[in-house]
């Protein structure tokens, strides 16, 4: 139990740099951005508490926006995007139960639940924060077509880094 | 009480998830610039929306009133009329207005030396304090802005023209109101540039560009120019404006003087505070 909480108090860390340092300086085709820090929310645990999870979210989001002086920005987007975590796992169910001690990664629900699970919470994610960004609604489809856009490169980070950094059980 | 207690006790998650958000939000609009800027122009859209909406109601409740005033108005023009008087013998009916009372009092006068080509223009009249022009008086032509007078002699005055670097004079957008500065930068006679119109402001090609009134040398609505072309920097809050002038600088030959009868008290009011 407190390996889990040191290995997420790592990666909570480690996707900050990472987020900070390196991936927020791409801006390929100047505004696509992976925005990979949110795989933390895909990855905690089935039993974290909702309002853990929202909490957890708000600093991670306020971390990031902290460095990328867009102070709010990214905040909102990860909040929004944690709230709605437990309704889209329920929404896609999986051959395997969601029980304690199973991690919502590749290695145990297979390719095909995660690539749902993260390409849905990740347009809402970014969503938000395109919105936010623009913080109009009158070009709302170009912002939309934006957010698709960066949400499939981001899907595509977070997927790759998942057969990176896990090996197979 | 238990009942809501209960209530917030069920909704404690989505409570939090709106405290969260509006946070965040509170965040993006206080730390942000462009984003503070655009929800500034939109809440301060709707106040005005709600503030003219509560004004027109509040003037239809009083039109009989307005009714009133205008038909009494209306009699006492009647009564002004030749038609009321009954003429008893040859004087003239000589009447002080107190209804309009005159700011601003024309002069003509003739441009004897001109230039176009410095980066700080000057100009030169064929009328001086004789005749009854001042320091800080505005100059205009039949179709726009044409300097302010700097100095004067007994018998010429030398105006600063609006094609000088130093010239700065208050603008406004006569589609919208939206305030301004006019200056030149230099480069061709015929154009001048419009700073401080914020970009969340709509802007298009052909707009008038006229005086604010709000230096006290020039009369309100006095026409500058037209919008020729306008841009914005990335990362800039305000437009880049190309306002074609009004007045053909390279063929000015008579203008206007214009004397604001009403400036030293208004220069007055203004000096405690200074």
């Amino acid at each position: 139990m407190n390996n889990q909480y040191i290995r997420i108090s790592l990666r909570f860390v480690i996707l900050i740099l990472i987020q900070v340092l390196l991936l927020n300086n791409i801006h390929f085709l100047g505004y696509i951005n992976p925005y990979i820090y949110i795989i933390f929310i895909l990855l905690l645990p089935f039993e974290t508490k909702r309002g853990t999870l929202l909490v957890l979210a708000f600093a991670l989001g306020l971390s990031v926006d902290f460095f990328s002086n867009s102070l709010g920005i990214h905040a909102a987007a990860t909040v929004f995007a944690a709230y709605f975590r437990p309704g889209v796992m329920s929404l896609i169910t999986s051959r395997k139960e969601y029980e304690p001690g199973v991690e919502p990664s590749i290695t145990d629900l297979g390719f095909q639940w995660f690539f749902m699970y993260s390409i849905i919470i990740v347009s809402l994610h970014h969503l938000v924060l395109f919105l936010l960004e623009v913080f109009r609604f009158s070009n709302f489809f170009s912002t939309l077509g934006h957010s698709i856009l960066n949400t499939l490169f981001t899907v595509l980070f977070i997927i790759l880094s998942q057969y990176i950094f896990y090996r197979k059980k | 009480m238990r009942n809501l207690i209960n209530f917030f006790w069920r909704h404690s998650i989505f409570i939090l998830f709106i405290a969260l958000e509006f946070f965040s939000l509170l965040l993006v609009v206080n730390n942000n610039s462009y984003q503070k800027s655009v929800a500034f122009a939109w809440v301060s859209e709707k106040t005005g929306q709600i503030q003219s909406g509560y004004n027109d109601f509040w003037e239809y409740l009083s039109l009989k009133q307005a009714n009133k005033k205008l038909a009494a108005e209306n009699a006492r023009y009647r009564s002004m009329l030749p038609s009321a008087f009954l003429i008893t013998d040859t004087l003239v009916h000589y009447k002080k207005d107190t209804i309009y009372r005159q700011q601003y009092q024309m002069l003509t006068a003739e441009v004897i030396s001109n230039s176009t080509n410095n980066p700080t223009n000057f100009m030169q009249l064929n009328e001086g304090k004789l005749q009854g022009i001042n320091k800080d008086m505005a100059v205009i032509n039949s179709s726009g802005v044409v300097g302010i007078v700097v100095n004067v002699s007994q018998n010429f005055s030398w105006v600063m023209s609006l094609l000088n670097k130093e010239t700065r004079i208050s603008a406004r957008m006569k589609k919208n109101g939206q305030i301004g500065t006019i200056a030149w930068d230099g480069g061709s006679y015929r154009y001048a540039s419009l700073k401080d119109i914020p970009t969340h402001v709509k802007v298009s090609k052909g707009d008038t560009i006229i005086t604010s009134g709000y230096s006290h040398i020039f009369p309100q609505g006095e026409i500058i120019g037209i919008v020729s072309d306008f841009s914005i920097k990335p990362g800039e809050h305000f437009y880049d404006i190309n306002v074609k002038l009004g007045v053909d600088f390279n063929n000015l030959s008579h203008v206007y003087i214009i004397r604001n009868l009403l400036r030293d008290e208004q220069k007055k009011l203004e000096e405690p505070v200074k």
